[in-house]
């Protein structure tokens, strides 16, 4: 890697530099959506995408999710790999049967003559004061879909390296993009962005001995934070960013709460039916005789997402988290 | 300046006087269904045509009983079966070119075969062994898609990208009248006409969408109708005159070969079996009405203008005849073997490369297997989960 300085870049603008150059790199990457032409997208992560490619390549659809999606499919099934921005995540619900009857299966109905190598970018997740229907957390819709790859990324680096390695797969893939870290800064450099951990491989993000903290996307600043106020109550929490839902690291999570013998998991979503659960399963599963105590969650309440005045209440927040890291203890205690 | 000032700069201009993009009346379908046979127009049709469409619709009818046969001797869970519709199958699949694609719904069967799929592998869904029998991308033949028109988009999108590409290609997408009402038919039709994509969207209005007649459907005046408000041109045709809808859909996949962008057909024909095996019609219509419709039988018309032209000899007729009982023999002996899918292809097509959880689960299954085959009354289940424990 040279040593060229490196600036503060927000995930944003590494993604936009992604969408750049994939679309450089290979011609078949089409970039479709609602405003992501002249606009650039209401978060301009498309932002001078139809200036430099043309509108061919970065299109500007009419305003139907059903057919955006299922327009890409038919575009993948003769040769290219579209890109597809759905404006935030309830959004994206008139296009779910797209996505789950042809864009998931397309592949295994053909027995893999037509495979979808299709990227669909989510804006997703609360905290940036949205109203009714820009906060929704629809992972976990995705995770039970076989044939969707879902992935999440949490720094600068993976928002770049994960979308570049999104486009490039020849199966579909969920890109879930937090929207309230759009804005996060991180010194990054887009002349030569630093090679990351290839998706499907979970990333420890800090080091701890007393729980593991399992977690992804719009969580992972709040869990390292959390991470950092409980040294003062003696704990040293690892923390573990999952960034992909689906492939599912179970190696890297399994030896984290091994070697720490408690884990919560922490997301946004609701605990219900949540990606939680499907978590504390599955480790609980495999680490039954190194838990010290129960695997437990702390979600987003069961609720419909709330307006935005009430949202730091539903949001899973630091003293949740340290809340539960403490009732842990207690667990091995009694 | 003053504040009014400022306004006044910043007033912004009148719109001009709005003006529709297109003059309706070109896109207008006919208040009549277009046809052909038997008004003395077909002598407009070239014989050697009319013959093969002959040959294909005698051989499709025969398609068609034969599939619902296989049902009842329980080939096929199911087989939603075109009789009386086989002028629209036959039609669709002959005006196209090898490069182009077909969109099929799940009633097109014989729409596939006409394109030159293998009858069994385009039965493979119907029987179950696998959902997609035939290689969509040899054939450029879409699955056959179960979920109500979501199959039009994709036509739209694939034929735009084909145009990207600087390919004349064109995708045939076939719906029914049921079909749509649905939000997907409505969104393919959109796109199609603001991206000016070379497709040809097929309605065949067979009366029914399994038991709800189309007045319960839409309030339009004709399904063809709905092609002026997306700016595209709407055609009405005869479905069960095979020259009249070779005719029509022939002239759409001319326009958008050469770039004239989409068209609507709506082919009025009748659903003459019930919806499947499964339907009992006898609850939603009369018996008297499905003989009307016998009576305008495609085969039937197609036979009296051949007739009426000296087209149509005993011998053709004979041939016609005997190359679709071959077909039909061959068909049925070749879906009396039993399918034997492989269990492990289970996991085969779900990704690219399997997620380390459905190689896990593939492992699983193979134990299982391999027990059964060993006869061994050990629990490979179990085994396999204490050795992913173990790790
Ligand atoms: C999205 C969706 N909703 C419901 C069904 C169940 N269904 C299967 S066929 C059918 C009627 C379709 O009628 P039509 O579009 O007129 O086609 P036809 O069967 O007459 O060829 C229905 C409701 C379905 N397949 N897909």
């Amino acid at each position: 890697m040279t040593t060229v300085a490196v600036k503060p870049a927000t995930m944003a603008q590494a993604l936009t530099r992604a969408l750049r150059d994939a679309m450089a790199a290979d011609p078949a990457v089409h970039v479709m959506g609602e405003d992501v032409g002249t606009l650039g997208g209401v978060f301009r992560v498309t932002d001078g995408l139809a200036a430099e490619f043309g509108e061919d390549r970065c299109t500007d659809t009419p305003l139907a999710e059903a057919g955006i999606l299922g327009a890409a499919v038919g575009m993948a099934m003769y040769g290219l790999r579209p890109v597809v921005e759905m404006q935030f995540d309830a959004f994206a619900y008139p296009s779910f049967e797209q996505l789950v009857s042809h864009v998931a299966k397309m592949r295994n109905r053909t027995r893999g003559a037509m495979p979808m190598p299709l990227t669909i970018r989510i804006p997703y997740g609360g905290g940036i004061g949205g109203v009714e229907h820009h906060s929704d957390s629809s992972e976990a819709y995705y995770m039970a879909t076989p044939g969707l790859h879902v992935y999440t990324p949490a720094t600068v680096a993976d928002a770049y390296g994960m979308l570049r390695a999104a486009i490039a797969s020849d199966d579909p893939v969920v890109f879930l993009e937090p929207k309230r870290l759009y804005w996060s800064k991180d010194t990054w450099n887009p002349e030569d962005p630093p090679a990351v951990e290839p998706v499907g491989r979970a990333v420890v993000r800090r080091r701890g001995s007393s729980a593991t903290l399992l977690t992804y996307g719009p969580s992972l600043p709040v869990c390292l934070e959390a991470a950092e106020a409980g040294r003062e109550e003696g704990w040293e929490l690892e923390v573990v960013d999952l960034r992909s839902l689906v492939p599912f690291d179970d190696e890297t999570v399994c030896a984290s709460v091994r070697r720490t013998g408690r884990a919560v998991v922490v997301h946004e979503s609701t605990g219900f039916g949540g990606p939680g659960g499907e978590i504390a399963a599955r480790v609980t599963e495999r680490c039954f005789h190194h838990l010290q105590a129960p695997v437990l969650r702390v979600a987003g309440f069961d609720v419909p997402y709330p307006p935005p005045m009430l949202e730091r209440h539903h949001l899973p927040g630091v003293d949740r988290i340290l809340d539960a890291v403490g009732r842990l203890q207690w667990e091995a205690e009694s | 300046m003053t504040v009014m000032e400022q306004r006044g700069a910043y007033r912004p201009t009148p719109p001009p006087a709005w003006q529709p993009r297109t003059d309706p009346a070109p896109l207008l379908p006919d208040a009549r269904p277009y046809r052909v046979l038997g008004t003395g127009a077909a002598g407009g049709t070239d014989p050697d045509l009319l013959l093969r469409l002959y040959r294909q619709l005698v051989a499709g009818r025969r398609y068609n009983t034969q599939a619902t046969a296989l049902t009842k001797q329980g080939r096929l869970a199911v087989y939603p079966s075109s009789t009386g519709q086989e002028a629209c199958e036959v039609a669709a699949a002959a005006v196209l070119q090898e490069r182009d694609w077909l969109f099929p719904s799940y009633r097109d069967t014989l729409a596939v075969v006409s394109r030159g799929v293998d009858p069994v592998e385009a039965l493979t869904l119907l029987r179950g062994d696998w959902h997609t029998g035939y290689d969509s991308r040899a054939h450029r033949v879409a699955p056959l898609s179960t979920p109500l028109a979501t199959q039009l988009p994709h036509a739209v999108g694939l034929a735009h990208a084909a145009r990207l590409k600087g390919d004349d290609v064109v995708a045939m997408a076939l719906v029914g009248d049921g079909g749509t009402s649905e939000g997907d038919f409505h969104e393919a039709l959109n796109f199609a006409a603001v991206w000016q994509a070379p497709v040809v969207f097929l309605v065949q209005n067979n009366g029914f969408a399994i038991s709800v007649p189309l007045a319960k459907q839409t309030a339009a005046p004709s399904l063809a109708h709905k092609a002026v408000g997306y700016g595209m041109p709407g055609r009405l045709v005869d479905g069960n005159d095979v020259a009249a809808v070779h005719e029509v859909l022939a002239d759409a996949v001319r326009r958008a070969r050469e770039g004239g962008g989409p068209t609507l057909v709506e082919a009025v024909t009748y659903r003459v079996d019930a919806h499947t095996n499964a339907d009992d019609a006898g609850r939603y219509r009369s018996d008297a009405e499905v003989e009307t419709w016998r009576a305008h039988d495609p085969i039937v018309l197609l036979e009296d203008e051949l007739t009426h032209r000296g087209l149509l000899d005993d011998d053709t007729r004979a041939a016609a005849r005997d190359a679709a009982e071959a077909m039909a023999a061959d068909l049925r002996a070749r879906m009396h073997e039993d399918p034997a899918p492989h269990p492990m292809d289970l996991f085969a097509h779900t990704y690219t490369r399997p997620t380390p959880q459905l190689r896990e689960q593939a492992e699983q299954l193979r134990a299982e297997l391999e027990a059964e085959a060993s006869g061994s009354e050990a629990d490979a289940g179990a085994a396999a989960v204490r050795e992913g424990d173990g790790r």
